[in-house]
């Protein structure tokens, strides 16, 4: 362990009042010493954290705010970066792609968690066990290898859409396409999550004590009202934090569609989300400082609206 | 980052300017073969699986050299690496794998090592015409051509066969027998085509279409010209009537389709037939290879599609020993060593060797194809350049062009508009347009 | 619904009680959770078959039944002995990264949490706000900037760029901080302190063990995460003998997208079986653990 804390012997608690007697003299030293003990246990993850969240978020400000041609160099531009974002047809098709996404996966991922965790929880499942095991195993899964298998399955031709086609006669249109792939992504990204999430509700509804079952038996309550009235107010708190981690994932959306694109080039643009949009600005069109730009604008809009969601949904403090 | 800064203004400002100190930069000229013989060690960045035996054999001849072979991606990878690399000032290669259409985005740059020092603008009558004009501009030379990709048509017979269908000599009797195919059976396609910039360039290429001059820092793009025109009404009808199959190139779909009839033909690079060999095992026996459609009757004219050579880069702190490779590579032994493995050559030599265009392969059923492919580096048509930013410009082809093939967009129009993309992004870095 | 019900034992051929801590098993609900239950597993059993599946067969035999051969060991031996056993470094890189970086980030979560939820100190509230916000920022958005720092540095191409960033887990500080808040009683801490322990002795041996569910927990999902690190590797690697496992599946994967590269689709599908195979046996030989771990933040008695 590197960390190591000192005591500071010397070091003397400012004083506000007169100090009365020995021993509030004595809490003050020891309040003034816990202080900065919090800093000494604090201070390793926020050494690491400055060198790789702090210093690349500012230099990305900085590179926001210039401007690096092939022929010409490096120039100061100000803001001019941002207003071309806000006029940026393509950034805004992203961002209100994402939106949708967002407006329509996070809900029903959300709900079919909800749902499985109510559930498990009831003790009402055949090998309850059994079920948390396997629909959480595939958040173990990374993501490229989740999107290889599904971008195989989704194959119209040699793919298992293909195969089922052929085998039942069916006509599964081409989760590929244009009009339907945001859905296909959609749909890796909720069987990555939903277990996970359904992870965190059930580990909320455990520890609801069981003296309010108790009180609604007795009150005559059924199932469904138990579940209105009491659990689902209970877990509040795991429903948030859940949201907003969904939304920012949403928001975020790289990792699949990057993957998908390879097959469906023209469906998947390289300007399919934001965060796509950005990695092609900076990776292949060496447009670093509008890259960061976007990158920059997509956070700030993220963090809005995960805070917005979380005003409203904890009506105490967490 | 001031140096990068630096660095900039001066490719900016003057590019000849910026050659010349880079030059004198480099430390002077050292013979290559005398940095051989005093040996060192060099980093290579190349994605080419015939190499690994060409660096061992170096090695071996140059005890005193140590090679470091790293595949840091292939095509647009390896070039985000690299620039990566030259913009951090650290990390990057002493030579790196450049395909052609690559090299002008790390040229004006000024990225490049000039090889006219070393001797490299005597090699010009080895090469072909194609690879050694994608490498060198205004007569600087900036890299030896490896390999090169002269198209040819490459056709399921046996397919040919059971459909009665002749191999198209033309490009109006490839429609007809697109046509004639698809509607003998449903599940057949005379080829795919989801959007491939590399395709589109090389096809306007050959139709002596000239979409894209550089002249310095002024671009110019001009994607509806009269070669271009030709393609897109030659193409047009295909995509309209879905002659065309819509598998994307390099899916396991489409190896899956070469082999089983539902792609019957391909007009692409001479390196191809490594990849069917291996990709495509079901279909040996059944293709064989004709000289790429033509526009006119009885003509001759081909293009290139692909093919990559190595540059020495400017930060290269041992240009000369890089050099010293570059040569055993592309024109000493290293060149037999790689056509043995089945790379097609840039060599005029090689392209010419008699051994070479007698080779029969088993998988094209005993044809000798590299006499039709060798013609057909013959027959590139001249005076074709890239854009200084053509790696972008193919990364965003789909996003613009591509909607032609998911939507009612005319491939005329998709063109366009990936037209008016790049002169947007050419202002954008500070060219001019016309 | 009844509380207590005598039920006969023909019902249901269980014949249990029915009380509200022991409700009849419902088959219905058993067989819609199902449909829950086959989503989740159809992909990884479709993975499973098609890994005993030769190149030929993946095209041409149905998806969800096996081939003409089974190929399953033959596939295993050429997957980790491919390209010099290229697939066993990844695999001892990837360890690296996780015991590291995964190990790196629960320890300074640990710390972090703690101080965070036993202490007050000036600056906390900022602290706490800038480390939750920055879970809203882009990966794109430090992606660059980081790359060229590390590049400064003489980092990248580097595990250590890789395991640095890895050592930042902010979810894991807002776990632990919950975790912490609720599992150590401040007297436990007061009393220690009278005693004369000093703050480092005071979490090493009194606190510690009562963060042991959220440690797990919290390292348990580092681990994922590290395991399953993908686009942090993508930028800040070359050379791909530091590939970690998800990078090296992506090149195999589009290796054959390449002119002269050959297709592996097989040893894409066995190696993708076996990089998801030590992380669900983790998973399942710890679930204790991070069940209870997860409970922290919900309502206490």
């Amino acid at each position: 362990m590197s960390n190591t804390i000192t005591t500071p012997a010397a070091h003397t608690p400012p004083t506000t009042r007169s100090a009365p007697a020995a021993p509030k003299q004595r809490r003050r030293t020891i309040a003034a010493r816990k202080r900065w003990t919090g800093w000494g246990f604090l201070a390793p993850f926020m050494a690491v954290f400055v060198l790789v969240f702090i210093a690349p978020i500012l230099y990305s400000i900085y590179l926001s705010l210039f401007h690096t041609r092939l022929v010409g160099g490096t120039s100061f531009v100000g803001f001019d970066n941002y207003a071309r974002a806000f006029s940026d047809p393509v950034f805004w098709g992203g961002l209100l792609r994402v939106s949708l996404f967002l407006a329509i996966q996070v809900p029903i991922m959300l709900g079919i968690s909800l749902l499985v965790a109510l559930a498990v929880d009831s003790g009402r499942l055949y090998g309850s066990n059994f079920f948390r095991i396997s629909i959480f195993l595939p958040y173990a899964v990374p993501a490229v290898v989740a999107s290889l298998m599904w971008g195989f399955m989704y194959g119209r031709r040699f793919g298992l859409v293909g195969q089922i086609n052929e085998l039942f006669g069916w006509n599964i249109p081409d989760l590929l396409g244009p009009q339907i792939v945001l859905a296909s992504i959609g749909n890796i990204v909720t069987w990555e999550f939903v277990g996970y999430n359904m992870l965190i509700f059930y580990a909320a509804l455990r520890v609801i004590p069981s003296s309010l079952y108790e009180a609604a038996a007795i009150d005559g309550a059924g199932q469904w009202r138990v579940i209105t009235a009491i659990k689902i107010p209970a877990i509040r708190g795991a429903l948030v934090v859940a949201t907003i981690f969904s939304i920012i994932g949403s928001f975020q959306l790289f990792n699949e569609p990057s993957i998908l694109q390879a097959l469906a080039p023209n469906a998947i643009t390289s300007t399919y989300t934001p965060n796509l949009y950005a990695y092609s600005l900076s990776f292949s069109g060496q447009q670093q400082n509008y890259s960061a730009t976007v990158a920059i604008i997509m956070g700030l809009i993220t963090m809005v609206i995960a805070y917005i969601v979380q005003l409203r949904g904890m009506r105490k403090d967490v | 980052m001031s140096k990068k800064t630096h660095r900039r203004l001066l490719a900016g400002a003057a590019l000849a300017l910026s050659a010349t100190l880079g030059l004198t930069a480099c430390g002077g000229s050292q013979d290559p073969s005398e940095a051989a013989a005093k040996g060192g060690e060099l980093t290579i960045w190349a994605w080419e699986p015939t190499l690994k035996k060409v660096v061992d054999a170096y090695e071996k001849e140059h005890p005193d050299v140590k090679i470091d072979l790293v595949n840091v991606g292939t095509g647009n990878d390896q070039y985000t690496a690299v620039q990566n690399a030259i913009s951090a000032g650290s990390g990057g290669p002493d030579v790196a794998q450049l395909e052609y259409f690559a090299m002008g985005q790390f040229e004006l740059g000024g990225s490049l090592a000039e090889l006219n020092e070393f001797g490299a603008d005597k090699l010009s009558s080895q090469f072909a015409t194609g690879p050694w004009e994608g490498m060198s501009t205004d007569g600087k030379v900036y890299g030896l051509p490896m390999d090169s990709g002269p198209m040819a048509l490459f056709y399921n017979a046996t397919l040919f066969k059971k459909y009665n269908i002749e191999v198209p000599k033309t490009w109006e009797e490839y429609a007809a027998a697109a046509r004639k195919l698809h509607e003998a059976n449903p599940k057949s396609y005379m080829v795919n085509d989801t959007g491939d910039a590399g395709f589109m360039t090389s096809m306007i290429w050959q139709a002596r279409g000239k979409p894209f001059t550089t002249n310095g820092t002024e671009v110019d793009i001009n994607l509806n010209d009269e070669g271009t025109q030709k393609v897109t009404k030659l193409w047009q009808p295909l995509l309209d009537d879905k002659l065309v199959a819509p598998i994307t190139s390099w899916s396991d779909e489409w190896y899956k389709g070469l082999g089983d009839g539902t792609i019957a033909s391909l007009v692409t690079g001479a390196w191809m037939p490594a990849n069917m060999e291996t990709g495509v095992a079901e279909g040996s026996g059944d293709w064989k290879v004709a000289p790429m459609p033509q526009w006119e009757d009885g003509g001759k004219a081909t293009a290139e599609n692909g093919g990559s050579g190595l540059s020495v880069l400017k930060d290269s702190k041992n240009a000369a020993l890089a050099y010293d490779f570059l040569e055993f590579a592309t024109v000493g032994e290293g060149a037999d060593l790689r056509i043995s493995q089945g790379a097609f050559p840039a060599t005029t030599k090689d392209l010419n060797d008699e051994k070479f265009l007698n080779r029969k392969f088993d998988y094209f059923g005993g044809q000798q194809i590299n006499k039709v492919l060798s013609e057909s580096s013959a027959n590139v048509v001249p005076g074709w350049s890239y854009l200084p930013f053509q790696a972008y410009a193919n990364s965003i082809f789909n996003d613009t062009a591509g909607k032609a093939y998911i939507s009612n967009t005319s491939l005329s129009d998709g063109l366009g508009q990936w037209q008016k993309s790049l002169e947007t992004y050419a202002k954008d870095q500070g060219f001019t347009t016309k | 619904m009844a509380i207590t019900t005598l039920r006969p034992a023909t019902t249901r051929g269980r014949g249990k009680l029915e009380t509200p801590s022991q409700p009849k098993r419902n088959l219905l609900l058993t067989i819609v959770t199902g449909i829950v239950l086959v989503y989740s597993l159809i992909p990884l059993i479709w993975l499973l078959i098609n890994s005993t599946k030769s190149q030929a067969d993946l095209f041409s035999t149905f998806g969800l039944w096996f081939g003409h051969d089974f190929n399953f060991f033959d596939n295993l031996t050429r997957a980790l002995s491919y390209d010099n056993g290229i697939f066993l470094r990844w695999l001892g890189n990837t360890l690296l990264y996780v015991v590291v970086g995964a190990g790196g980030a629960t320890l300074l979560a640990v710390l972090g949490g703690y101080a965070l939820a036993k202490f007050e100190f000036p600056g906390k509230k900022a602290v706490f706000a800038i480390v939750i916000g920055a879970v809203a920022v882009p990966g794109t958005a430090l992606a660059v900037p980081t790359f060229w720092m590390f590049s400064r540095l003489s980092l990248t191409d580097t595990p250590w760029a890789i395991i640095i960033p890895s050592l930042i887990s902010p979810f894991g500080l807002y776990l632990m901080w919950s975790f912490a808040k609720d599992s150590i009683p401040s007297d436990l801490m007061e009393a220690a302190r009278i005693d004369g322990a000093s703050e480092f002795r005071t979490f090493w041996q009194v606190c510690l063990p009562l963060l042991a569910p959220g440690t797990v927990t919290v390292l348990l999902f580092s681990m994922v995460a590290t395991w399953n690190n993908f686009f942090l590797p993508l930028i800040m690697l070359r050379d791909s003998d530091w590939f970690p496992l998800t990078l090296g599946l992506n090149q195999w994967n589009s290796q054959a997208a390449t002119a002269g590269g050959q297709a592996i689709f097989d040893l894409v599908l066995m190696g993708s079986l076996l990089t998801i195979i030590p992380l669900i046996i983790a998973f399942l030989f710890l679930q204790r653990y991070w069940q209870s771990g997860l409970s922290a933040g919900g309502v206490k008695e």
